[in-house]
C-alpha cells in the first residue's frame, strides 16, 4: 500500500513536470513574439511588408493577438491529451 | 422618424432584452449566485468574459487611443489580450480545481491567514471600485452624447437595469445578460467598421482593408497615412512615437500582469463545469475579445485617414488645400454641440488647418511660407474616433443608434462582473470568512444582495459627481491588480514553499510600492497639487510612467515574499497537500 502511494507520487511529480515545460515552452513563445519581434525588433522589422502592413506593425497591432489565441488553444488541447497519459483528467 | 427616437427604441428594447434574462435566471442559492452553479458552458462563458473583460474605455475610447499612438498603441492591444495567455496558462485551471467561490477565498485558505485574505479584499474592492466608476461614466457618456438624454436620467436608468438583473440574477443573470451584451456589442462595433473599409478600401474585413490599398489608387492606406501626417509635421503612424520603447516594453507588462490578476475577470473561470473547460473557454474568451481588439487598430487608422482627408483634400500648402469652413460636413456640428470637438479659424482664412503645432520647426516654416497661425482643431477628444464613425462614413442614423446600445451594453456588462466581485467580496470574505462565520446561507444571500446594492448605489453617485481623478485611478486599478493579487495567486500555486509571512509581505510591499511611485507624480491620494514630482519622462524614475509602473510592483511583490519565505517556518503538511491537489484535475 505504501508502496502504491509512492508511486503515484512520482506519477504527479512527472505530470506537473511536464505541465511546467509545456508552460515553459508557450510562454517562450509568448515573450518572443509580443515583447521581441513586436516591441524590441518591431521597427526593424518594419522594413518587411506584409500587403500593405509594414511588418513590425502588424505584429504590434494584429498578428501577436493570432499567435496568442494559438497558445491557449494548443496549451488547452496539449493539457487536456497530458491528463489522459498520465490517467488524472476528470472522469 | 427621428434620430433621438429610434435610438431611444432600439436602447430600450435591449434593456428589455436584459429584464427578460434577469427574470428567468433568478437565482436560489449561494452556488447559482456566486458561481452560476458552475454549470456555463465554456463557449458561452467565453462570450460572457468577454463582455466582462471589454469595457466602456475598450469600446468608446481604445480605438482613438491608438489613433493617436499609431505603432506604439499597440501595447494597450498586446497587454489586454497578452494576459488572458497568462491566465489560461498559470491562473485559471487551478483555481477552478479550487473550486470555491472568490479569489480572496484562495489566498486566505492557501495562506492560512485571514490578514492575507483582507489585504487581498482590499487590493479587490480598491481595483473595483475604481474601475466601476469609469463604467458608470461610460454609461452617461453614451446616453448624453449619442441619444441627447440628460445624463443624470441615462445613468438612473442605467443603474436601474443593472440592478434589476444583478442584485436578483446574481452570477447566473449576469452571465446570460453579458452573453446578450457580447452581441450587441460586437454587432455595433463591427458593423461601422465594416462599412468603412468598404468605402476606404474596397475590402469589408476591416482586418484586411488595414493592409490594403485605397479604393480606386495603388498606395497602401498606411502608407498614405504615413506620408500625410509627415507633410504635416507628424511622426508617421507606423513609426515609433508617442512613448518610449522602454515605456511600450514595460506598458504592455504591466497591462497583461494586470488583465490577468483582475479579480472580476479570474472568477469568470470558476463557472464552467469542469478545469478542461476552464483551459478553453480562455481561449473562446480571447477569440471573442480579438474580434473586437483586431477591428479597433482598422478603426482607429481609418477614422484618422478620414479626418485628415476632410480637412486636407488637397496639396499641404496649397492656399485651397484646406477645407472651407462652411464646407465643413453636417456631422461636425453635432460634435462641436457636445464639447468634444472644436474649430477656431486663428489665420482667418475661411480655411481649416490640421497640423502638429509643437514640432517648432515644421510650425514656423507653415507660419512663415502658408500664414499658417497654429493647428485650428483646438478640441479633439480621442472618444470621437468611434462615436462619429458612422457619421464620417455616412451611416444610416440606425447605425448610430447601434453604436448607442453598443457603448452602454459594454459598460453595462464591465459594471455588472465588477459589482459581483465587489459584492461577494463583503458577503463571502469579509462577512462568512472573517466576522461572521456561522452566518445562514440564506443571510449571506441577502448581505450579498444588499452589498450589490450598495455598490450600485455609490458607483451611481460616483458617476454622477466624478472624482477629479477619475482619468488617473484607472492605473492605480491595473497596477494594484498586477502588484498584488498576480503574483500572490502565481507563487500560491507554482511554489509550493511559499508561506503566509512572504505571501502578506509580498502583498503589502507590491501595494505600497506602487501605490508610493503612482501617489508621487499624481498626488497623494490623487489631491491635485500635491504631487513631490512633476508627472513627465524626464523626472520618472528610470523614464518609467505610471501606468508602466505595475510590472515593477509585480517584481517587489515576488522578491519580497521569496526573500519573507526563505527566513520564515514552511507551510503545514496539509496546505502543501492542497497545492498537490490543486495542481491535479482529477479529484481525491
Amino acid at each position: 500500500m505504501a508502496n502504491g502511494n509512492e508511486t503515484q507520487a512520482e506519477e504527479r511529480t512527472r505530470y506537473w513536470r511536464a505541465n511546467l515545460k509545456i508552460i515553459g515552452g508557450c510562454l517562450a513563445v509568448w515573450a518572443v513574439v509580443s515583447f521581441l519581434l513586436s516591441i524590441v525588433l518591431g521597427p526593424t522589422l518594419n522594413a518587411f511588408h506584409l500587403g500593405g502592413y509594414p511588418l513590425g506593425f502588424w505584429l504590434a497591432q494584429q498578428g501577436s493577438i493570432y499567435v496568442f489565441l494559438i497558445i491557449i488553444f494548443f496549451y488547452a488541447w496539449r493539457m487536456n491529451k497530458l491528463d489522459i497519459e498520465f490517467n488524472v483528467d476528470e472522469e | 422618424m427621428t434620430l433621438q427616437i429610434l435610438s431611444l427604441i432600439v436602447v430600450g428594447l435591449t434593456f428589455a432584452l436584459y429584464i427578460g434574462i434577469a427574470v428567468w435566471a433568478r437565482t436560489g442559492s449561494t452556488s447559482e449566485f456566486y458561481v452560476a452553479g458552475k454549470g456555463v458552458n465554456p463557449v458561452m462563458n467565453g462570450m460572457a468574459t468577454a463582455a466582462d473583460w471589454m469595457s466602456a474605455a475598450s469600446f468608446i475610447s481604445m480605438a482613438g487611443l491608438i489613433a493617436f499612438l499609431g505603432y506604439t498603441g499597440g501595447a494597450y492591444l498586446m497587454g489586454w489580450t497578452g494576459g488572458y495567455v497568462l491566465m489560461a496558462l498559470l491562473l485559471a485551471p487551478y483555481l477552478r480545481k479550487f473550486g470555491k467561490f472568490t479569489v480572496p477565498e484562495f489566498i486566505g485558505d492557501r495562506f492560512y491567514s485571514k490578514a492575507a485574505r483582507v489585504i487581498a479584499v482590499i487590493a479587490l474592492l480598491v481595483a473595483s471600485i475604481t474601475y466601476v466608476i469609469g463604467q458608470m461614466r461610460g454609461v452617461g457618456i453614451a446616453f448624453s452624447n449619442l441619444l441627447n438624454v440628460p445624463l443624470t436620467a441615462g445613468l438612473i436608468s442605467g443603474m436601474v437595469v443593472v440592478f434589476l438583473y444583478a442584485v436578483f440574477g446574481g452570477m447566473k443573470g449576469i452571465t446570460y445578460t453579458q452573453i446578450a451584451q457580447y452581441v450587441v456589442m460586437i454587432f455595433a462595433y463591427t458593423v461601422p467598421a465594416i462599412f468603412i473599409a468598404l468605402q476606404l478600401t474596397g475590402n469589408p474585413l476591416p482586418q484586411l482593408g488595414l493592409g490594403s490599398t485605397l479604393a480606386g489608387e495603388e498606395t497602401y492606406l498606411l502608407e498614405a497615412l504615413d506620408n500625410t501626417l509627415v507633410d504635416l509635421g507628424f511622426d508617421p503612424y507606423t513609426g515609433v512615437a508617442g512613448m518610449s520603447m522602454t515605456n511600450m516594453f514595460l506598458l504592455t507588462l504591466s497591462l497583461m500582469i494586470g488583465t490577468a490578476g483582475l479579480p472580476h475577470v479570474i472568477v469568470r473561470f470558476f463557472t464552467v463545469p469542469r478545469i478542461r473547460d476552464a483551459r478553453k473557454s480562455a481561449g473562446w474568451a480571447l477569440l471573442f475579445i480579438a474580434l473586437l481588439y483586431t477591428t479597433a487598430p482598422a478603426v482607429g487608422a481609418m477614422s484618422m485617414w478620414n479626418m485628415i482627408d476632410m480637412v486636407q483634400p488637397g496639396e499641404v500648402g496649397d492656399p485651397e488645400g484646406n477645407i472651407a469652413i462652411e464646407d465643413l460636413p453636417e456631422w461636425t456640428d453635432r460634435w462641436q454641440e457636445t464639447g468634444l470637438l472644436g474649430f477656431e479659424d486663428k489665420n482667418e482664412d475661411g480655411r481649416i488647418q490640421y497640423y502638429n503645432e509643437d514640432n517648432e520647426e515644421f510650425h514656423q516654416m507653415a507660419q512663415e511660407e502658408w500664414g499658417w497661425e497654429g493647428n485650428e482643431i483646438v478640441t479633439l477628444d480621442r472618444d470621437i474616433i468611434v462615436l462619429a464613425t458612422p457619421g464620417i462614413a455616412n451611416l444610416p442614423n440606425w447605425v448610430i443608434a447601434l453604436v448607442a446600445a453598443g457603448g452602454i451594453a459594454a459598460a453595462l456588462s464591465t459594471a455588472a462582473g465588477l459589482l459581483l466581485a465587489i459584492s461577494s467580496a463583503i458577503s463571502h470574505d469579509l462577512l462568512k470568512g472573517v466576522f461572521m462565520p456561522r452566518i445562514s446561507e440564506k443571510r449571506e444571500m441577502m448581505a450579498a444582495r444588499i452589498s450589490m446594492a450598495a455598490a450600485i448605489l455609490l458607483a451611481g453617485y460616483l458617476g454622477l459627481n466624478p472624482p477629479g481623478f477619475a482619468a488617473e485611478v484607472v492605473a492605480l486599478a491595473f497596477g494594484f491588480a498586477a502588484a498584488s493579487l498576480f503574483p500572490t495567486l502565481m507563487m500560491g500555486i507554482f511554489y509550493k514553499k511559499m508561506n503566509n509571512y512572504g505571501a502578506i509581505a509580498g502583498m503589502l510591499a507590491g501595494l505600497l510600492v506602487t501605490a508610493l511611485y503612482i501617489f508621487i507624480y499624481k498626488g497623494w491620494f490623487f489631491i491635485p497639487g500635491t504631487n513631490m514630482l512633476p508627472d513627465q519622462e524626464a523626472y520618472w524614475l528610470f523614464g518609467i510612467g505610471t501606468g508602466s509602473f505595475g510590472a515593477i510592483g509585480a517584481l517587489v511583490n515576488f522578491v519580497v515574499a521569496f526573500v519573507v519565505a526563505k527566513m520564515t517556518a514552511p507551510p503545514p503538511q496539509h496546505i502543501q497537500d492542497l497545492v498537490e491537489s490543486v495542481r491535479v484535475p482529477r479529484a481525491d
